[in-house]
Protein backbone atom coordinates (compact mmCIF):
# COMPACT_ATOMS: atom_id res chain seq x y z
CA UNK A 1 0.00 0.00 0.00
CA UNK A 2 2.61 2.48 1.13
CA UNK A 3 4.86 1.72 -1.78
CA UNK A 4 2.17 2.67 -4.25
CA UNK A 5 1.67 6.10 -2.69
CA UNK A 6 5.33 6.69 -2.62
CA UNK A 7 5.60 6.48 -6.31
CA UNK A 8 2.63 8.71 -6.73
CA UNK A 9 4.00 11.46 -4.51
CA UNK A 10 7.15 11.17 -6.45
CA UNK A 11 5.87 11.83 -9.95
CA UNK A 12 3.48 14.64 -9.02
CA UNK A 13 4.20 17.90 -10.80
CA UNK A 14 6.52 19.94 -8.64
CA UNK A 15 5.89 23.61 -9.30
CA UNK A 16 8.07 24.64 -6.35
CA UNK A 17 11.04 23.40 -8.28
CA UNK A 18 10.56 26.09 -10.88
CA UNK A 19 10.11 28.81 -8.28
CA UNK A 20 6.48 29.46 -7.62
CA UNK A 21 5.10 32.22 -5.46
CA UNK A 22 3.38 29.85 -3.15
CA UNK A 23 2.72 29.64 0.49
CA UNK A 24 5.03 27.31 2.33
CA UNK A 25 4.85 24.26 0.16
CA UNK A 26 1.37 24.90 -1.10
CA UNK A 27 1.93 26.97 -4.17
CA UNK A 28 -1.58 26.64 -5.54
CA UNK A 29 -3.39 27.39 -2.37
CA UNK A 30 -4.47 30.86 -3.27
CA UNK A 31 -4.49 30.82 -6.98
CA UNK A 32 -1.44 30.00 -8.97
CA UNK A 33 0.82 32.92 -9.55
CA UNK A 34 4.11 31.81 -10.96
CA UNK A 35 7.14 33.96 -10.53
CA UNK A 36 10.03 33.26 -12.80
CA UNK A 37 13.57 34.10 -11.78
CA UNK A 38 13.36 37.15 -14.00
CA UNK A 39 10.24 38.40 -12.24
CA UNK A 40 11.84 37.73 -8.94
CA UNK A 41 14.79 39.89 -9.83
CA UNK A 42 12.52 42.83 -10.53
CA UNK A 43 10.45 42.67 -7.36
CA UNK A 44 11.36 44.71 -4.30
CA UNK A 45 14.80 43.89 -2.98
CA UNK A 46 13.76 43.49 0.64
CA UNK A 47 10.76 41.45 -0.36
CA UNK A 48 12.98 39.27 -2.47
CA UNK A 49 15.33 38.38 0.37
CA UNK A 50 12.39 37.41 2.52
CA UNK A 51 10.98 35.47 -0.36
CA UNK A 52 14.22 33.63 -0.85
CA UNK A 53 14.22 32.54 2.76
CA UNK A 54 10.68 31.35 2.35
CA UNK A 55 11.49 29.44 -0.77
CA UNK A 56 14.08 27.57 1.22
CA UNK A 57 11.64 26.79 3.94
CA UNK A 58 9.25 25.62 1.31
CA UNK A 59 11.76 22.95 0.41
CA UNK A 60 11.63 21.88 4.03
CA UNK A 61 7.99 21.03 3.55
CA UNK A 62 9.04 18.27 1.19
CA UNK A 63 10.72 16.44 4.05
CA UNK A 64 7.37 15.09 5.18
CA UNK A 65 6.72 13.68 1.73
CA UNK A 66 10.14 12.10 1.57
CA UNK A 67 9.52 10.59 4.97
CA UNK A 68 6.34 8.87 3.79
CA UNK A 69 8.21 6.94 1.12
CA UNK A 70 9.23 3.37 1.62
CA UNK A 71 12.78 1.98 1.50
CA UNK A 72 14.94 -0.25 3.66
CA UNK A 73 16.24 2.87 5.40
CA UNK A 74 12.74 4.21 5.99
CA UNK A 75 11.74 0.90 7.55
CA UNK A 76 14.47 1.12 10.19
CA UNK A 77 13.31 2.18 13.61
CA UNK A 78 13.58 5.90 14.39
CA UNK A 79 15.54 5.13 17.55
CA UNK A 80 18.20 3.20 15.66
CA UNK A 81 18.67 5.97 13.14
CA UNK A 82 18.72 8.67 15.80
CA UNK A 83 21.37 6.87 17.84
CA UNK A 84 23.53 6.06 14.84
CA UNK A 85 23.32 9.66 13.66
CA UNK A 86 24.31 10.83 17.12
CA UNK A 87 27.28 8.47 17.12
CA UNK A 88 28.23 9.72 13.66
CA UNK A 89 28.15 13.35 14.75
CA UNK A 90 30.15 12.58 17.90
CA UNK A 91 32.84 10.69 16.00
CA UNK A 92 33.13 13.35 13.28
CA UNK A 93 33.47 16.05 15.92
CA UNK A 94 36.12 14.12 17.83
CA UNK A 95 38.83 14.56 15.16
CA UNK A 96 41.63 17.08 15.68
CA UNK A 97 41.08 20.52 14.25
CA UNK A 98 43.26 20.23 11.16
CA UNK A 99 42.05 16.82 10.06
CA UNK A 100 40.69 16.52 6.54
CA UNK A 101 41.74 13.27 4.92
CA UNK A 102 40.62 11.03 7.78
CA UNK A 103 37.17 12.66 7.62
CA UNK A 104 36.67 11.80 3.96
CA UNK A 105 35.58 8.16 4.45
CA UNK A 106 32.77 9.43 6.66
CA UNK A 107 31.08 10.86 3.58
CA UNK A 108 30.15 7.29 2.83
CA UNK A 109 27.53 7.21 5.59
CA UNK A 110 25.30 10.11 4.45
CA UNK A 111 25.79 9.12 0.82
CA UNK A 112 24.64 5.58 1.47
CA UNK A 113 21.73 6.74 3.63
CA UNK A 114 20.58 9.24 1.01
CA UNK A 115 20.83 6.88 -1.91
CA UNK A 116 19.33 3.88 -0.09
CA UNK A 117 16.50 6.13 1.08
CA UNK A 118 16.04 7.35 -2.51
CA UNK A 119 16.18 10.95 -1.34
CA UNK A 120 16.85 13.38 -4.21
CA UNK A 121 20.31 14.86 -3.67
CA UNK A 122 19.25 18.39 -4.58
CA UNK A 123 16.80 18.36 -1.68
CA UNK A 124 19.71 17.86 0.67
CA UNK A 125 22.16 20.19 -1.06
CA UNK A 126 19.79 23.14 -1.11
CA UNK A 127 19.25 22.88 2.59
CA UNK A 128 22.97 22.52 3.17
CA UNK A 129 23.52 25.69 1.17
CA UNK A 130 21.01 27.59 3.27
CA UNK A 131 22.76 26.58 6.48
CA UNK A 132 26.30 26.90 5.09
CA UNK A 133 26.80 30.60 5.95
CA UNK A 134 26.59 29.75 9.64
CA UNK A 135 29.38 27.19 9.38
CA UNK A 136 31.46 29.50 7.21
CA UNK A 137 31.02 32.32 9.71
CA UNK A 138 32.22 30.12 12.54
CA UNK A 139 35.48 29.35 10.74
CA UNK A 140 35.98 32.51 8.70
CA UNK A 141 38.69 33.94 10.95
CA UNK A 142 40.78 30.76 11.11
CA UNK A 143 42.82 31.62 8.00
CA UNK A 144 43.57 35.08 9.44
CA UNK A 145 44.49 33.90 12.92
CA UNK A 146 46.45 30.78 12.02
CA UNK A 147 49.06 31.50 9.34
CA UNK A 148 51.42 28.67 10.14
CA UNK A 149 52.34 26.90 6.86
CA UNK A 150 51.57 23.21 6.70
CA UNK A 151 52.85 20.79 4.12
CA UNK A 152 49.97 18.88 2.63
CA UNK A 153 51.12 16.89 -0.35
CA UNK A 154 54.38 17.16 -2.17
CA UNK A 155 55.03 20.74 -3.17
CA UNK A 156 51.63 22.01 -1.93
CA UNK A 157 51.69 24.15 1.20
CA UNK A 158 48.65 25.66 2.91
CA UNK A 159 48.36 27.73 6.05
CA UNK A 160 47.01 25.89 9.08
CA UNK A 161 44.10 28.34 9.13
CA UNK A 162 42.86 27.34 5.72
CA UNK A 163 43.14 23.69 6.61
CA UNK A 164 41.14 24.06 9.80
CA UNK A 165 38.64 26.22 7.88
CA UNK A 166 38.17 23.43 5.33
CA UNK A 167 37.91 20.94 8.13
CA UNK A 168 35.12 22.91 9.82
CA UNK A 169 33.21 23.21 6.57
CA UNK A 170 33.68 19.52 5.83
CA UNK A 171 32.44 18.59 9.28
CA UNK A 172 29.46 20.85 8.78
CA UNK A 173 28.62 19.12 5.50
CA UNK A 174 28.97 15.69 7.08
CA UNK A 175 26.91 16.34 10.19
CA UNK A 176 24.22 18.49 8.61
CA UNK A 177 23.84 16.03 5.77
CA UNK A 178 23.52 13.12 8.18
CA UNK A 179 20.90 15.03 10.20
CA UNK A 180 18.93 15.98 7.08
CA UNK A 181 19.04 12.43 5.80
CA UNK A 182 17.81 11.26 9.19
CA UNK A 183 14.79 13.58 9.08
CA UNK A 184 14.10 12.87 5.41
CA UNK A 185 13.91 9.12 5.88
CA UNK A 186 12.24 9.13 9.28
CA UNK A 187 9.84 12.09 9.44
CA UNK A 188 9.63 14.55 12.28
CA UNK A 189 6.72 12.84 14.07
CA UNK A 190 8.38 9.45 14.07
CA UNK A 191 11.71 10.93 15.01
CA UNK A 192 10.21 12.80 17.94
CA UNK A 193 8.34 9.72 19.11
CA UNK A 194 11.61 7.78 18.86
CA UNK A 195 13.47 10.38 20.87
CA UNK A 196 10.82 10.19 23.54
CA UNK A 197 11.15 6.41 23.70
CA UNK A 198 14.88 6.88 24.10
CA UNK A 199 14.20 8.86 27.24
CA UNK A 200 14.57 12.43 26.01
CA UNK A 201 12.30 14.52 28.29
CA UNK A 202 8.92 15.10 26.73
CA UNK A 203 9.21 18.86 27.18
CA UNK A 204 12.11 18.95 24.72
CA UNK A 205 10.51 16.54 22.27
CA UNK A 206 7.26 18.49 22.13
CA UNK A 207 9.26 21.71 21.80
CA UNK A 208 11.05 20.25 18.79
CA UNK A 209 7.85 18.99 17.25
CA UNK A 210 6.14 22.36 17.59
CA UNK A 211 9.18 24.24 16.37
CA UNK A 212 8.96 22.21 13.19
CA UNK A 213 5.18 22.53 12.83
CA UNK A 214 5.10 26.26 13.48
CA UNK A 215 7.97 26.96 11.14
CA UNK A 216 5.48 26.46 8.34
CA UNK A 217 2.90 28.57 10.09
CA UNK A 218 5.31 31.50 10.30
CA UNK A 219 6.53 30.98 6.74
CA UNK A 220 2.94 30.92 5.59
CA UNK A 221 2.11 34.22 7.24
CA UNK A 222 5.35 35.79 6.04
CA UNK A 223 4.65 34.73 2.47
CA UNK A 224 1.20 36.28 2.57
CA UNK A 225 2.51 39.56 3.99
CA UNK A 226 5.41 39.78 1.57
CA UNK A 227 3.09 39.20 -1.31
CA UNK A 228 0.71 41.91 -0.14
CA UNK A 229 3.66 44.27 0.26
CA UNK A 230 5.12 43.48 -3.14
CA UNK A 231 1.80 43.93 -4.87
CA UNK A 232 1.40 47.41 -3.44
CA UNK A 233 4.96 48.66 -3.49
CA UNK A 234 5.12 49.15 -7.25
CA UNK A 235 8.55 49.98 -8.59
CA UNK A 236 9.97 50.82 -5.19
CA UNK A 237 12.77 48.44 -4.39
CA UNK A 238 13.89 48.94 -0.85
CA UNK A 239 11.70 48.52 2.17
CA UNK A 240 11.94 51.43 4.60
CA UNK A 241 12.96 50.62 8.15
CA UNK A 242 9.55 51.71 9.38
CA UNK A 243 7.70 49.32 7.09
CA UNK A 244 10.16 46.56 7.89
CA UNK A 245 9.61 47.03 11.61
CA UNK A 246 5.88 46.94 11.29
CA UNK A 247 6.03 43.86 9.05
CA UNK A 248 8.18 41.95 11.49
CA UNK A 249 5.96 42.95 14.40
CA UNK A 250 2.83 41.98 12.51
CA UNK A 251 4.41 38.69 11.53
CA UNK A 252 5.03 37.85 15.15
CA UNK A 253 1.51 38.76 16.25
CA UNK A 254 -0.12 36.93 13.37
CA UNK A 255 1.95 33.81 13.87
CA UNK A 256 1.11 33.77 17.56
CA UNK A 257 -2.57 34.00 16.65
CA UNK A 258 -2.33 31.31 14.05
CA UNK A 259 -0.28 29.05 16.29
CA UNK A 260 -2.93 29.46 18.93
CA UNK A 261 -5.63 28.36 16.50
CA UNK A 262 -3.63 25.30 15.48
CA UNK A 263 -3.06 24.46 19.12
CA UNK A 264 -6.76 24.90 19.83
CA UNK A 265 -7.58 22.45 17.04
CA UNK A 266 -5.11 19.96 18.48
CA UNK A 267 -6.54 20.38 21.97
CA UNK A 268 -10.05 19.88 20.63
CA UNK A 269 -8.98 16.47 19.39
CA UNK A 270 -7.50 15.44 22.68
CA UNK A 271 -3.81 16.31 22.29
CA UNK A 272 -2.17 16.06 25.70
CA UNK A 273 1.50 16.40 24.88
CA UNK A 274 2.10 12.79 24.00
CA UNK A 275 2.86 11.87 20.42
CA UNK A 276 1.07 8.74 19.36
CA UNK A 277 1.74 6.83 16.19
CA UNK A 278 -0.63 4.48 14.39
CA UNK A 279 1.80 1.57 14.42
CA UNK A 280 3.90 1.18 17.51
CA UNK A 281 7.52 1.07 16.38
CA UNK A 282 9.32 -2.19 16.91
CA UNK A 283 12.98 -3.07 16.65
CA UNK A 284 13.83 -5.64 13.98
CA UNK A 285 17.00 -7.63 13.35
CA UNK A 286 17.72 -5.18 10.54
CA UNK A 287 18.01 -2.41 13.13
CA UNK A 288 20.66 -4.27 15.06
CA UNK A 289 22.53 -5.07 11.86
CA UNK A 290 22.40 -1.46 10.62
CA UNK A 291 23.54 -0.07 13.97
CA UNK A 292 26.35 -2.61 14.33
CA UNK A 293 27.61 -2.10 10.78
CA UNK A 294 27.55 1.70 11.08
CA UNK A 295 29.22 1.82 14.48
CA UNK A 296 31.89 -0.65 13.35
CA UNK A 297 32.57 1.51 10.30
CA UNK A 298 32.74 4.71 12.36
CA UNK A 299 35.12 3.06 14.80
CA UNK A 300 37.35 1.74 12.02
CA UNK A 301 37.41 5.10 10.26
CA UNK A 302 38.22 6.82 13.55
CA UNK A 303 41.12 4.55 14.37
CA UNK A 304 42.67 4.20 10.93
CA UNK A 305 42.95 6.88 8.31
CA UNK A 306 41.27 4.90 5.54
CA UNK A 307 41.82 7.59 2.91
CA UNK A 308 45.57 7.62 3.57
CA UNK A 309 45.75 3.85 3.60
CA UNK A 310 43.98 3.64 0.27
CA UNK A 311 46.23 6.32 -1.17
CA UNK A 312 49.36 4.49 0.01
CA UNK A 313 48.05 1.22 -1.32
CA UNK A 314 47.39 2.75 -4.73
CA UNK A 315 50.76 4.47 -4.73
CA UNK A 316 52.36 1.18 -3.76
CA UNK A 317 54.25 2.43 -0.72
CA UNK A 318 53.87 1.43 2.95
CA UNK A 319 51.48 3.60 5.02
CA UNK B 1 -23.55 9.97 27.90
CA UNK B 2 -27.13 9.17 27.07
CA UNK B 3 -28.40 12.63 26.26
CA UNK B 4 -26.59 14.75 23.75
CA UNK B 5 -27.72 17.98 25.25
CA UNK B 6 -25.90 21.28 25.31
CA UNK B 7 -27.00 23.78 27.86
CA UNK B 8 -25.62 27.28 28.26
CA UNK B 9 -26.73 29.13 31.38
CA UNK B 10 -26.17 32.86 31.66
CA UNK B 11 -22.60 32.77 30.39
CA UNK B 12 -20.52 35.94 30.46
CA UNK B 13 -17.12 36.36 28.93
CA UNK B 14 -14.79 39.32 28.48
CA UNK B 15 -11.48 39.14 26.61
CA UNK B 16 -8.37 40.39 28.41
CA UNK B 17 -8.46 43.61 26.36
CA UNK B 18 -11.83 44.41 27.91
CA UNK B 19 -14.09 43.45 24.99
CA UNK B 20 -17.31 42.00 26.37
CA UNK B 21 -17.94 39.12 24.02
CA UNK B 22 -20.69 37.33 25.88
CA UNK B 23 -23.11 39.14 28.17
CA UNK B 24 -25.34 36.56 29.74
CA UNK B 25 -26.28 34.13 27.02
CA UNK B 26 -28.52 31.14 27.71
CA UNK B 27 -29.78 28.35 25.50
CA UNK B 28 -30.57 24.66 25.63
CA UNK B 29 -30.08 22.48 22.62
CA UNK B 30 -31.81 19.13 22.81
CA UNK B 31 -30.76 15.66 21.74
CA UNK B 32 -30.63 15.36 17.95
CA UNK B 33 -31.53 18.95 17.38
CA UNK B 34 -29.89 20.95 14.64
CA UNK B 35 -29.48 24.57 15.69
CA UNK B 36 -27.97 27.51 13.83
CA UNK B 37 -26.22 30.41 15.51
CA UNK B 38 -26.57 33.49 13.36
CA UNK B 39 -25.62 37.09 13.98
CA UNK B 40 -23.41 39.79 12.56
CA UNK B 41 -19.61 39.79 12.91
CA UNK B 42 -18.58 40.31 16.49
CA UNK B 43 -21.89 39.09 17.89
CA UNK B 44 -20.03 36.50 19.98
CA UNK B 45 -20.70 33.35 17.97
CA UNK B 46 -17.11 32.11 17.80
CA UNK B 47 -16.52 33.00 21.45
CA UNK B 48 -19.53 30.93 22.42
CA UNK B 49 -18.34 27.99 20.33
CA UNK B 50 -14.96 28.11 22.00
CA UNK B 51 -16.73 27.75 25.32
CA UNK B 52 -18.58 24.63 24.23
CA UNK B 53 -15.50 22.43 24.27
CA UNK B 54 -13.92 24.17 27.19
CA UNK B 55 -11.22 26.03 25.29
CA UNK B 56 -12.29 29.26 26.93
CA UNK B 57 -13.24 28.91 30.58
CA UNK B 58 -16.56 30.40 31.63
CA UNK B 59 -16.02 33.51 33.69
CA UNK B 60 -19.59 33.60 34.91
CA UNK B 61 -22.43 31.16 34.32
CA UNK B 62 -22.38 27.48 33.47
CA UNK B 63 -22.16 25.17 30.48
CA UNK B 64 -23.49 21.64 30.65
CA UNK B 65 -22.70 19.01 28.07
CA UNK B 66 -25.06 16.05 28.40
CA UNK B 67 -26.03 16.95 31.97
CA UNK B 68 -22.43 17.28 33.13
CA UNK B 69 -21.28 20.77 34.03
CA UNK B 70 -18.12 21.79 32.19
CA UNK B 71 -15.16 22.24 34.51
CA UNK B 72 -11.45 21.53 34.56
CA UNK B 73 -12.13 17.97 35.59
CA UNK B 74 -14.72 17.22 32.92
CA UNK B 75 -13.18 19.06 29.99
CA UNK B 76 -11.57 15.91 28.52
CA UNK B 77 -14.92 14.11 28.51
CA UNK B 78 -16.59 17.14 27.00
CA UNK B 79 -14.03 17.31 24.22
CA UNK B 80 -14.72 13.73 23.34
CA UNK B 81 -18.45 14.44 23.25
CA UNK B 82 -18.21 17.69 21.31
CA UNK B 83 -16.59 17.51 17.89
CA UNK B 84 -15.46 20.90 16.75
CA UNK B 85 -14.97 21.83 13.10
CA UNK B 86 -13.02 25.06 12.93
CA UNK B 87 -13.49 27.89 10.50
CA UNK B 88 -10.17 27.52 8.69
CA UNK B 89 -9.39 23.90 7.75
CA UNK B 90 -5.72 24.84 7.46
CA UNK B 91 -5.64 25.33 11.22
CA UNK B 92 -7.15 21.94 11.74
CA UNK B 93 -5.13 19.83 9.34
CA UNK B 94 -1.57 19.71 10.57
CA UNK B 95 -0.34 16.17 10.03
CA UNK B 96 1.71 15.07 7.01
CA UNK B 97 -1.06 13.00 5.42
CA UNK B 98 -4.86 13.02 5.49
CA UNK B 99 -5.02 9.56 7.08
CA UNK B 100 -2.64 10.54 9.87
CA UNK B 101 -4.64 13.68 10.47
CA UNK B 102 -7.89 11.76 10.75
CA UNK B 103 -6.15 9.28 13.07
CA UNK B 104 -4.90 12.05 15.36
CA UNK B 105 -8.03 12.22 17.53
CA UNK B 106 -8.57 8.46 17.94
CA UNK B 107 -4.87 7.95 18.71
CA UNK B 108 -5.03 10.62 21.39
CA UNK B 109 -8.04 8.83 22.83
CA UNK B 110 -5.73 5.84 23.26
CA UNK B 111 -7.60 3.48 20.92
CA UNK B 112 -5.87 0.32 19.68
CA UNK B 113 -4.38 0.52 16.14
CA UNK B 114 -7.06 -1.66 14.53
CA UNK B 115 -9.87 0.43 15.92
CA UNK B 116 -8.04 3.60 14.82
CA UNK B 117 -7.71 2.25 11.28
CA UNK B 118 -11.36 1.28 11.26
CA UNK B 119 -12.41 4.74 12.39
CA UNK B 120 -10.19 6.48 9.86
CA UNK B 121 -11.61 4.41 7.03
CA UNK B 122 -15.19 4.91 8.21
CA UNK B 123 -14.83 8.67 8.70
CA UNK B 124 -13.19 9.19 5.31
CA UNK B 125 -15.81 7.02 3.61
CA UNK B 126 -18.54 9.00 5.32
CA UNK B 127 -17.36 12.27 3.80
CA UNK B 128 -16.41 10.63 0.49
CA UNK B 129 -12.70 11.31 0.81
CA UNK B 130 -11.32 7.78 0.87
CA UNK B 131 -9.24 8.33 -2.24
CA UNK B 132 -7.24 11.23 -0.79
CA UNK B 133 -6.23 9.40 2.37
CA UNK B 134 -2.52 9.31 1.65
CA UNK B 135 -2.15 12.81 0.27
CA UNK B 136 -0.80 15.73 2.26
CA UNK B 137 -3.73 17.90 3.43
CA UNK B 138 -2.33 21.13 1.99
CA UNK B 139 -2.55 19.70 -1.50
CA UNK B 140 -6.32 19.40 -1.36
CA UNK B 141 -8.89 21.84 -2.68
CA UNK B 142 -10.88 23.96 -0.23
CA UNK B 143 -13.88 21.65 -0.54
CA UNK B 144 -11.79 18.54 0.05
CA UNK B 145 -10.06 20.18 2.99
CA UNK B 146 -13.40 20.99 4.57
CA UNK B 147 -14.61 17.43 4.08
CA UNK B 148 -11.40 16.05 5.58
CA UNK B 149 -11.66 18.48 8.51
CA UNK B 150 -15.13 17.10 9.16
CA UNK B 151 -13.77 13.55 8.90
CA UNK B 152 -11.08 14.31 11.50
CA UNK B 153 -13.87 15.23 13.87
CA UNK B 154 -16.16 12.33 12.94
CA UNK B 155 -13.32 9.88 13.65
CA UNK B 156 -13.61 10.87 17.31
CA UNK B 157 -17.26 9.70 17.19
CA UNK B 158 -18.63 12.76 18.96
CA UNK B 159 -22.25 13.06 20.08
CA UNK B 160 -22.44 16.73 19.29
CA UNK B 161 -21.06 18.46 16.20
CA UNK B 162 -20.11 22.10 16.49
CA UNK B 163 -19.17 23.95 13.32
CA UNK B 164 -17.87 27.43 12.70
CA UNK B 165 -18.73 28.72 9.24
CA UNK B 166 -18.77 25.33 7.53
CA UNK B 167 -19.69 26.71 4.11
CA UNK B 168 -17.20 29.58 3.86
CA UNK B 169 -14.90 29.56 0.80
CA UNK B 170 -16.72 26.69 -0.85
CA UNK B 171 -17.79 26.60 -4.48
CA UNK B 172 -21.48 25.88 -5.14
CA UNK B 173 -21.01 22.18 -5.72
CA UNK B 174 -18.81 21.67 -2.66
CA UNK B 175 -21.33 23.67 -0.64
CA UNK B 176 -24.15 21.50 -1.94
CA UNK B 177 -22.22 18.36 -0.96
CA UNK B 178 -21.62 19.81 2.48
CA UNK B 179 -25.31 20.51 2.93
CA UNK B 180 -26.23 16.94 1.95
CA UNK B 181 -23.56 15.64 4.33
CA UNK B 182 -24.82 17.77 7.23
CA UNK B 183 -28.38 16.67 6.57
CA UNK B 184 -27.30 13.04 6.77
CA UNK B 185 -25.82 13.38 10.28
CA UNK B 186 -27.99 12.38 13.18
CA UNK B 187 -25.75 14.17 15.68
CA UNK B 188 -26.88 17.12 17.71
CA UNK B 189 -25.58 20.00 15.60
CA UNK B 190 -24.67 23.57 16.40
CA UNK B 191 -23.68 25.57 13.35
CA UNK B 192 -22.46 29.15 13.47
CA UNK B 193 -22.80 30.66 10.03
CA UNK B 194 -23.67 33.61 7.84
CA UNK B 195 -25.00 31.28 5.16
CA UNK B 196 -28.69 31.66 5.91
CA UNK B 197 -29.75 29.51 2.97
CA UNK B 198 -27.72 26.66 4.41
CA UNK B 199 -29.50 27.21 7.71
CA UNK B 200 -32.87 26.90 5.96
CA UNK B 201 -31.87 23.55 4.52
CA UNK B 202 -30.01 22.02 7.45
CA UNK B 203 -31.41 23.39 10.71
CA UNK B 204 -34.73 23.29 12.46
CA UNK B 205 -33.93 25.97 14.95
CA UNK B 206 -32.24 29.35 14.82
CA UNK B 207 -30.68 31.38 17.59
CA UNK B 208 -29.93 34.99 16.70
CA UNK B 209 -27.05 36.52 18.59
CA UNK B 210 -26.29 40.20 18.95
CA UNK B 211 -23.97 41.95 21.38
CA UNK B 212 -23.14 38.76 23.24
CA UNK B 213 -26.75 37.79 23.94
CA UNK B 214 -29.31 35.52 22.33
CA UNK B 215 -31.90 37.96 21.05
CA UNK B 216 -34.20 35.51 19.32
CA UNK B 217 -34.65 31.76 19.41
CA UNK B 218 -37.20 29.74 17.51
CA UNK B 219 -38.09 27.59 14.49
CA UNK B 220 -36.10 28.35 11.39
CA UNK B 221 -38.80 29.76 9.08
CA UNK B 222 -40.29 31.88 11.83
CA UNK B 223 -37.01 33.58 12.69
CA UNK B 224 -35.39 33.82 9.28
CA UNK B 225 -38.68 34.97 7.74
CA UNK B 226 -39.01 37.86 10.16
CA UNK B 227 -37.51 40.65 8.10
CA UNK B 228 -37.82 43.27 10.81
CA UNK B 229 -35.94 41.10 13.31
CA UNK B 230 -33.27 40.18 10.82
CA UNK B 231 -32.59 43.76 9.75
CA UNK B 232 -32.49 44.93 13.36
CA UNK B 233 -29.59 42.58 14.07
CA UNK B 234 -27.44 43.19 11.04
CA UNK B 235 -28.85 40.30 9.01
CA UNK B 236 -31.27 39.99 6.09
CA UNK B 237 -33.79 37.57 4.72
CA UNK B 238 -32.20 34.49 3.20
CA UNK B 239 -32.19 34.51 -0.61
CA UNK B 240 -34.51 31.51 -0.78
CA UNK B 241 -37.19 33.27 1.29
CA UNK B 242 -36.77 36.58 -0.52
CA UNK B 243 -37.36 34.88 -3.83
CA UNK B 244 -40.38 33.09 -2.45
CA UNK B 245 -41.80 36.39 -1.14
CA UNK B 246 -41.18 38.07 -4.46
CA UNK B 247 -43.31 35.52 -6.29
CA UNK B 248 -46.84 36.76 -7.00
Amino acid sequence: MLRRITIRCYVLPQPWRTGTAGVAGRPWREGVRSISDKDRATTGAAGTTLFMKLADWTELGRMDELACMDSPVHRLDARTKALVTLAFVAVVMSFPRREISALMPFLLYPVVLTSAGRIPARQIFRKLLVAAPFAVLVAIFNPVLDRQPVNIAGPFVMTGGWISFSSVVLRFVLTAWAALALVACTGMNRLCAGLEQLGVPRVFVVQLLFLYRYLFVVADEAAKMTRALELRSGEKRAMSLRVYGSIVGQLLLRSVDRAQRVYRAMKARGFDGEIRLPDSPRLHPADAFFAAACIAFFAAARIWNIADMLGSMLAGRPA
Amino acid sequence: MSHHIVEVRDVHFAYPDGTDALRGISMRIEHGESAALVGCNGAGKSTLLMHLNGYLPTQLGEIRIGDIPLSRGTVATARRAVGMVFQDPDDQLFMPTVAEDVAFGPLNAGLPPREVEHRVAAALARVGMTEVRNRPPYRLSAGEKRAVAIATVLAGEPDILVMDEPSSNLDPRARRRLIELLRSFEHTKIIATHDLDLVLEVCQRVIVMDGGRAVADGPVTEILGNEELMLAHGLELPGLLRRRNALP
